[in-house]
């Protein structure tokens, strides 16, 4: 099989699907024409990531990689969730075929994106490293994150 | 509905029949000498080899000695193309052919021109056809070949073959089509359709993968592929695989046969698709409506991508393909989706179904129950869709 036991079940059994309607955070990453687009929303209160939704256009991968990632933040403070890295989101999932690393990244900048949102409406002037802009080129910013 | 295994993807490969399997036995149990060799078990060998050759040509309406075995579809058409280009290179160094080629013959071609040659890819239209005045225009005085697929294995899209060839016939200019997707869904005459050369596969009508042949007319000259010990009249050498030749044969014997039944195929196939593009909102048919393999049907779905959808197929139990770049080892979709001017994300939200002879009714129900939910299951996890 392609993908481990651990992306298949986040894949087909998703957490944290969905939407919030009152977020506090929400990043958007990648785009239609490279294939997958994550979206993140989070509530964060004192700090904290008391909740979290996504959703997600893309292959098996792109959807275990963001579900997993909720999963991972969901309860920690807005510092430990900026800590979170590409390579956290493989180890959890049992690790990713190589062409599927780039799915890791964008989870990555999804959580980083969300966060930057809730900076920016908090009056918050912060710079987060590492942080997407939301304006992907699959191809290039997949080979830039070691893809 | 319960659970069903649902083979849906023939155009990757097919299931081997039991007849194809059968015919290889004797070739592996009693007659496994050398076809080479002199004595009488090596003769018995190259007798198998003979006759299949004969039923191969036959079926294809050639001569014995225009039918050469090759390891596989990809090897024929590598072959044919180099073959022919530099079998002719005093007459020039171009070579046409189209966008939505196998990769077998876009790579092939691709690497003829970091040798020095000059290809011109032709555009097709929304349905992924090629014209005869198209490949008319391009011909120069210096092109020597033109290769264009008998049928597409992506979208089922079936070429203007015969009319294409006779522009090429006029302009003296060779012609080449991989057909490996349209033996067993259209007659072939090799005559009739006037080519010069014509690959094949065995693993696309129920022979096992590692065999394919290439029909090359007699009087044409390209150049010969493996240098050894003289076998398919010193083009080809390499000791031949007798077993898979016998079941290619029988394969092709059979296929021809149920070419009468092939639209009891292309009835479930329409059901399929009339169902899917009624049932499934934003959904639509890549490739034509008419004019398209019997056994193909290849879809987009806005909102989602490919992969996952095959994936979720998967889990319940049916096997298909997708276009989408996820599934390949680029990250660019399908170049035959490109071509036909998809934008690339309803390419990547692609998914090919392909059934056969073997594919009963209660398949196609099974897959008109899934398909809509997956999609649905899917779309409900996408940003894009505001369903």
């Amino acid at each position: 099989m392609l993908y481990s036991e651990k992306v298949m079940d986040h894949f087909t059994h998703p957490r944290n699907v969905g939407e919030i309607p009152d977020a506090d955070g929400v990043g958007e990453v990648g785009n239609a024409v490279c294939g997958d687009i994550m979206k993140m929303f989070l509530k964060i209160e004192n700090n904290v990531i008391v909740d979290v939704k996504f959703k997600t256009f893309g292959c098996g991968s792109a959807i275990a990689t963001s579900s997993i990632a909720t999963e991972m933040i969901k309860g920690h403070t807005v510092d430990e969730a900026l800590t979170l890295t590409n390579k956290a989101v493989v180890e959890a999932l049992d690790g990713l075929p190589p062409a599927k690393i780039h799915c890791s990244v964008l989870a990555e900048e999804a959580v980083k994106a969300a966060i930057a949102d809730y900076y920016k409406r908090q009056g918050i002037d912060k710079e987060i490293p590492g942080a997407c802009d939301g304006n992907c080129e699959c191809c290039p910013s997949a080979e830039e994150h070691g893809h | 509905m319960e659970k069903r295994f649902v083979y849906a993807d023939n155009a990757a490969t097919t299931a081997p029949s039991r007849e194809a399997i059968e015919a290889m036995m004797p070739a592996l149990t009693d007659e496994w000498g050398n076809p080479s060799s002199l004595h009488t078990k090596g003769q018995r060998a190259k007798e198998l080899i003979e006759q299949a050759r004969a039923t191969i040509a036959d079926r294809l309406g050639a001569m014995r000695s225009e039918i050469y075995f090759t390891s596989c579809g990809t090897e024929a058409d590598n072959w044919a193309i180099r073959g022919a280009a530099y079998a002719n290179v005093k007459k020039g160094k171009h070579i046409i052919t189209s966008k939505v080629e196998h990769h077998a013959v876009l790579y092939t071609c691709e690497q003829l021109e970091k040798e020095g040659f000059e290809v011109t890819y032709l555009d097709v239209d929304g349905d992924g056809r090629v014209y005869p005045e198209q490949v008319r225009d391009a011909i120069r005085p210096d092109t020597t070949l033109v290769a264009i697929m008998y049928a597409n294995n992506e979208i089922g899209t079936i070429m203007p073959i015969e009319e294409i060839s006779a522009v090429c016939k006029e302009k003296g200019v060779l012609f080449f089509t991989d057909a490996v997707q349209a033996v067993g869904n259209v007659p072939i005459d090799v005559h009739k359709l006037g080519v010069d050369m014509l690959s094949l596969s065995g693993h696309k009508i129920h022979a096992p993968k590692g065999i394919g042949a290439l029909y090359i007319k007699r009087g044409i000259r390209i150049q010969n592929l493996i240098n050894g010990g003289g076998q398919e009249a010193g083009k080809r050498s390499g000791t031949e695989n007798v077993p898979y030749i016998c079941a290619l044969a029988k394969a092709i014997e059979i296929a021809t046969d149920k070419l009468g039944e092939v639209y009891k195929i292309a009835r479930k196939r329409d059901r399929l698709i009339d169902t899917v593009l009624k049932t499934i909102p934003n959904s639509r048919l890549n490739g034509p409506r008419e004019g398209r393999l019997a056994g193909n049907a290849n879809f987009s779905f806005d909102y989602i991508e490919g992969e996952s959808m095959m994936l979720l197929l998967n889990e319940e139990g049916i096997c298909v393909s997708t276009g989408s770049a996820c599934s390949s080892r680029s990250l660019e979709p399908s170049h035959v989706l490109l071509a036909i001017g998809l934008p690339h994300e309803k390419a990547h939200g692609s998914l090919r179904i392909s059934i056969t002879h073997e594919t009963t009714d209660e398949d196609i129900d099974y897959i008109l129950q899934k398909l809509p939910e997956v999609v649905l299951r899917l779309r409900l996890m996408s940003p894009l869709y505001n369903g």
